[in-house]
């Protein structure tokens, strides 16, 4: 459960992420942290996913 | 200014539909049922679909014509405010990975087929089932709205005045939902996202290159958006409306029937719970798709139509491919935002008209429809949808397309209460739950009606002001997180209130929202009943 509070709170507090710098080609931090964090939710709904699916 | 008409354009977008429109009969043979004269076979798959299929499907769903299209106008517009939709389809998916599981297997067990469906077993209220259905159906209009104005802004684009392709494009959209209900989209929405896949991935290489690279967009958009006292960052007073904007939408989201039908159509409960954890890959796409709005401002866009006051900011993506690419690309692009429009409205035609059918026309008007009187009605009721969009969308003028589907958003996510709660718990009184509900939607009515925008007096945006009610503060708030609080409390404070009067009979059992322990059983042709 905890894994995936982890996406919520990185995504949805914009203190933590409403700067320009530092930047990764040009690109301010503001969009490539939230796009960064796109893979991440991915990453822990997966892991969630794998750990309570019926086993088959 | 109206562009120059683009033969070749043209005849591209023209071959790509004709393809679609055929895939489209052709669905009725994929995965042949024996027949579908059903709500359980029209308009939900039988469902049948596996992983990849639910993939496309919900992606194609949830990931419509406005995120091509009024997402990179937000920006384009506002600034980073617009880029809200990438925390909101990231936040989306941590919330409903569990309720979507229960609900899945609840409505499996008792064949529920809409949101209504389940809140009227779960309460035994036809009430409080109808005040869902009606919210759903309400909500999904404007949404099926949106995706034509995406259509329209590559028509007006193309150089094509007039409403006439609309028109055709949706009776021959109508005619195929009509005869392969959710097949059809399901079946072009792999075309469509395969294509838009291309689209994106050239645009975010081929166009910053031309332009320079991303150092050269973001310095120009943060230089157009100072002109116009916005930035390429949040400021201060910005920050609520942001989070509550994203956390809002992502709530909202997976209670539209046609989101509900996309869970449903699926073959077991892992299929659902699979997608959440792939589903995320099309919310990196929307975020490079949200980026064209500032390659837009970058590449000196104008947008085409509106008025000088309120220009017809949803052209600027189209107008951005049409000056970039080569004209033969710019059209594949056009389809491919064109087709993008499709299958959300089909299937959001296909949910809105399963829910009526089931929750409106059979308790309420014929008790003894048959199942295939009842798939009959819905049939129907999605052709009226479809050109009832039409005719919206020909009578209205629309700066901020997205605004369409943020009301919508308020307005569904009033069912939060019955439907989320009910999944966890029976504690809620049927009539507490019908009065917040009541409480909620008014406030949240009352609230966009005194928003105003640039170019109307009311329901001008879905961001609140709380200046309206005299705090001296430029914080927004998304006007549906209001609404919604308004509902629980109401609906919280009542229910100890009420325990007197009779609950309603409850036809679920705890062991229903758990995964099914034996191996799950084939669907009858029955349905549930016992509305008390």
């Amino acid at each position: 459960v905890l894994l995936l509070l982890l996406p919520l709170v990185a995504v949805l507090v914009p203190e933590f992420y409403n700067f320009a710098d530092p930047s990764i080609g040009g690109m301010p931090f503001f969009y490539w942290w939230q796009l960064l964090w796109v893979g991440g939710v991915a990453v822990c709904t997966g892991i969630v996913y794998l750990a309570t699916r019926s086993t088959r | 200014m109206i562009p120059p008409f683009n033969s070749l354009e043209f005849a591209i977008v023209v071959a790509m539909f004709a393809v679609v429109t055929v895939l489209g009969f052709a669905a009725t043979r994929w995965k042949r049922a024996t027949s579908l004269a059903s709500v359980e076979e029209w308009g939900l798959g039988g469902r049948r679909f596996g992983t990849a299929v639910t993939w496309f499907l919900l992606g194609g769903d949830l990931y419509t014509a406005y995120t091509f299209v009024a997402v990179p106008a937000l920006l384009f517009g506002t600034g980073a405010l617009g880029f809200f939709a990438v925390p909101y389809t990231i936040a989306v998916f941590p919330l409903v990975m569990f309720p979507a599981a229960r609900m899945w297997s609840v409505c499996h067990e008792h064949g529920y087929a809409t949101a209504a469906d389940f809140v009227r077993g779960r309460y035994g209220s036809a009430m409080l089932a109808l005040l869902v259905a009606i919210t759903g159906i309400v909500a999904t209009i404007p949404y099926i709205a949106l995706q034509l104005t995406g259509i329209k802004a590559i028509l007006e684009v193309m150089g094509i005045g007039g409403d006439w392709p609309l028109w055709i494009a949706f009776i021959a959209l109508a005619a195929y939902t009509w005869t392969s209900g959710l097949r059809a989209p399901a079946l072009i929405a792999f075309v469509k996202d395969i294509l838009i896949y291309i689209v994106v991935l050239v645009a975010i290489i081929y166009i910053p290159y031309k332009l320079g690279g991303y150092n050269v967009i973001f310095d120009r958009a943060q230089t157009g958006l100072a002109a116009s006292k916005m930035s390429i960052l949040l400021t201060g007073p910005q920050y609520l409306g942001y989070s509550t904007l994203a956390l809002g939408s992502a709530l909202a989201l997976f209670l539209y029937p046609h989101a509900v039908t996309g869970v449903l159509a699926t073959r077991d409960r892992d299929v659902v719970k699979k997608n959440m954890s792939l589903l995320p890959a099309y919310s990196l796409m929307l975020g490079f798709i949200a980026l064209l709005g500032y390659m837009a401002i970058a590449a000196h866009v104008k947008p085409v139509g509106g008025t000088a006051k309120a220009p017809n900011t949803t052209t600027i993506v189209p107008v951005l491919f049409n000056s970039q690419f080569p004209h033969w690309f710019a059209g594949i692009a056009f389809g491919a935002i064109a087709i993008g429009a499709l299958v959300p409205a089909a299937i959001m035609g296909i949910s809105a008209a399963n829910t009526f059918a089931r929750d409106i026309y059979r308790p309420y008007f014929r008790p003894r429809a048959s199942d295939r009187e009842e798939g009959l009605v819905g049939q129907i009721v999605s052709v009226i949808l479809k050109l009832g969009a039409v005719g919206v969308i020909v009578g209205l003028k629309l700066s901020f397309a997205i605004e369409l589907q943020l009301i919508g958003g308020v307005i569904v996510i009033q069912v939060l209460p019955p439907l989320v709660l009910g999944l966890y718990t029976r504690w809620y009184h049927r009539w507490a739950l019908a009065a917040g509900w009541v409480v909620g939607m008014g406030l949240s009515i009352y609230m966009l009606y005194v928003t105003s925008s640039k170019t109307s007096a009311h329901f001008g945006s879905a961001s609140f002001a709380f200046s309206t009610w005299g705090f001296n503060t430029k914080v927004t708030i998304w006007t549906g997180i209001i609404g919604v609080l308004a509902n629980l409390l109401v609906a919280t404070a009542l229910t100890p209130l009420l325990a007197r009067l009779p609950k309603g009979r409850d036809e679920t059992s705890a062991a229903d929202y758990e995964e099914a322990k034996a191996p799950p059983m084939p669907l009858g042709p029955g349905h549930a009943g016992g509305a008390a």
